[in-house]
């Protein structure tokens, strides 16, 4: 079963190295722009600001670097429960910061 | 539950006597079947298991009277840290799932092991590491760790005892409990014999199913944790120093974003256990089969949402405050609709007064107890007042020891002859019941008391007007030790000397009672199709409404 299971999800799907190393600048342009907003006083808006970021670079690297984007669906759900349970230890976290 | 044929006579030899790759000792420490690997966890936890309670025992001696009865301070320091990372990390957390969830659920849903076997004996290796590392931690130049099982900053970065050795031991057992949800959580959705529909899944899987999303979700999350104290302790980056720009209350809501859920990972197949037994002994089909399934999703759920209720008193904001208090009285419900289907299931039953239903019965009493005072510890009002007494150490060893403690000890009462095809002689083992009960309430119950006239926890020393409720308690963990020595020696005498266990010796319906004690490699000799719920008792529904 997991023999076959395996054949059904690792099919062909090749990307490019251009592609790849295109992720991979955007990545890295990515990251810059976190250093550079971080010597901003931009208030409660850094953490929104660092947040978004993360999470784009967070679905290149799972979707590109991962393959999820090609995997089963019942994947990509399980996948999509981690970062929504995340999302809320986040956000529950921030009713204490955000509010001292 | 299936319309195949069950082989219950043994035919082939049984998974203790099959022929092996290994021999001896490699035998057991290289499979990869999941009933030896179950029994390996057994042994294990076991061995970790007795070095806690002695500790707890100590440290019960050590407040008979005030000031120093048998050790000095720093020495009662390590005490409780080591009881508490042993008791937590290397008993309690991998505790059913670990040994009864491995040796158990495959069968329990007609397959022949989980789905990755060797991932399997990687969890049991990584958790001996993980536990020799704390062991050594102990003897290691510097000291045993001091920090409680908490490892609270700043503390845990500035004492000298040996703290990183500990840390690495909690964080390899963190990836042991990761390994062994993901394995179940695989199984459990792959490897379901044909016709085995989610609500047709034992209510026992259904709560590891839930237990094993939190150990994959939660888990990770103390692991980076615990790396960041070891980070600041080595090279002093900041993270949590105030004078470096880090803060010390981050650290504790990253340790209880994951130990609070741990909480739930260590009750929720207690939960299930209970489930379990209950419809076998009280021959009645469960109660509300499919809010008990449902609830223990949403006690993984809401519970991993209430973390802060152990930080009321740590400088949170008041709105963090009331939004963790109310999320707190959230989980009363699914707990609660727990109890109200176990009571309904016994209303009207036949019950069977076997040993493994005696436990469950103080389970479910020590439970609601235990769930009670914790509403108790949600309420903000009360909570300021008991912080940090012995109040929350009763309520956490009732919920803890007094739930999944006593479910553990159930679980093994119920499938010990199936595990060891041998039966344990009852006499010894009711008597260990009723003296592990009474030890139990008198050893805890007086903590609820000193802890509400402000008993602090983790003290060395006391006031003298709490030296009598001391004295009870120490009382009571005798009358425990006794209760558990009884209780381990009939186990261990019955191994050999026992009488042969049949198949299906209480008469339970679900899979494990179709296969011959102790079950075969493979478990089964062709995999079963099943036709019917888990608990199927209406045989007996109707003989008790024909009587009428």
């Amino acid at each position: 079963m997991e023999h076959h299971e395996e054949q059904k999800h690792h099919g062909t799907h090749v990307i490019s190295y251009g592609r790849y190393l295109l992720i991979w600048l955007g990545l890295l342009s990515l990251t810059g722009i976190t250093v550079a907003l971080s010597g901003l006083d931009l208030g409660q808006w850094i953490i929104i600001t660092a947040m978004t970021i993360a999470s784009i670079k967070t679905l290149l690297v799972a979707n590109i670097f991962m393959h999820l984007k090609f995997e089963d669906r019942m994947f990509r759900v399980f996948v999509l429960v981690a970062v929504v349970t995340l999302l809320i230890f986040i956000v529950l976290t921030f009713f204490d910061y955000a509010f001292r | 539950m299936t319309t195949s044929a069950f082989v219950t006579e043994a035919t082939e030899p049984d998974f203790y006597h099959v022929r092996t790759k290994h021999k001896g000792i490699l035998a057991w420490v290289l499979s990869t079947d999941h009933k030896r690997i179950g029994i390996l966890y057994l042994v294990t936890m076991a061995f970790f298991f007795l070095t806690a309670v002695l500790l707890g025992l100590l440290m019960r001696l050590e407040m008979l009277t005030p000031g120093k009865t048998i050790v000095e301070p720093q020495a009662y320091n390590t005490f409780f840290t080591l009881h508490g990372i042993m008791m937590i990390f290397l008993f309690i957390i991998p505790g059913l799932p670990a040994v009864f969830g491995n040796f158990m659920m495959p069968i329990l849903i007609g397959a022949k092991d989980v789905f990755f076997p060797r991932l399997n004996l990687l969890s049991w290796w990584l958790f001996l590491i993980g536990g020799i590392l704390a062991l050594v931690s102990v003897f290691l130049p510097g000291g045993a760790a001091d920090t409680g099982w908490t490892f609270y900053v700043p503390y845990s970065v500035r004492t000298t005892t040996n703290v990183l050795p500990a840390l690495l031991a909690a964080f390899t057992l963190g990836f042991s409990s990761i390994l062994t949800g993901l394995n179940f959580i695989t199984t459990i959705h792959r490897m379901r014999a044909p016709g085995m529909s989610w609500f047709r899944m034992p209510l026992f899987v259904w709560s590891l199913y839930a237990t094993a999303w939190i150990q994959v979700l939660a888990t990770p999350i103390v692991g980076i944790t615990l790396l960041l104290v070891s980070l600041e302790r080595l090279f002093g980056v900041g993270i949590f120093d105030p004078a470096l720009g880090g803060d010390p209350v981050l650290y504790q809501h990253l340790f209880w974003i994951y130990s609070h859920p741990a909480v739930y990972i260590m009750i929720l197949p207690g939960l299930g256990v209970v489930s379990e037994i209950l419809p076998v002994f009280a021959r009645r089909t469960i109660f509300g089969y499919k809010f008990i399934a449902y609830s223990s999703l949403a006690i993984a759920f809401v519970g991993s949402l209430v973390w802060a209720h152990h930080m009321f008193t740590v400088g949170m904001s008041n709105t963090g405050v009331f939004v963790f208090s109310f999320l707190t009285f959230l989980v009363s419900i699914p707990s609660a609709i727990k109890v109200f289907n176990w009571i309904a299931t016994l209303y009207k039953g036949s019950i069977e007064v076997e040993v493994p239903l005696l436990f469950i019965l103080s389970f479910i009493a020590q439970f609601c107890i235990g769930g009670f005072t914790g509403l108790m510890l949600g309420t903000l009002a009360i909570n300021i007042h008991v912080q940090d007494t012995y109040f929350v150490v009763g309520h956490f060893h009732y919920v803890m020891f007094g739930g999944t403690g006593f479910g553990l000890f159930a679980a093994m009462h119920y499938w010990y002859p199936k595990m060891f095809g041998r039966m344990y002689k009852k006499g010894p083992a009711v008597l260990s019941w009723l003296l592990l009960t009474i030890g139990f309430n008198v050893l805890y119950f007086p903590f609820f008391v000193m802890g509400y006239l402000g008993m602090p926890r983790r003290y060395y020393d006391y006031l003298p007007e709490f030296q009598t409720s001391h004295q009870i308690s120490t009382l009571g963990s005798w009358i425990l030790i006794v209760g558990l020595v009884i209780m381990i020696a009939n186990l261990l005498i019955s191994l050999r000397k026992g009488r042969r266990a049949e198949a299906n010796p209480w008469g339970g319906e679900t899979l494990e009672w179709k296969v011959p004690s102790p079950p075969p490699l493979e478990n089964f000799h062709e995999i079963p199709v099943i036709t019917t719920g888990p608990y199927d008792y209406s045989k007996y529904e109707r003989v008790v409404q024909e009587a009428k």
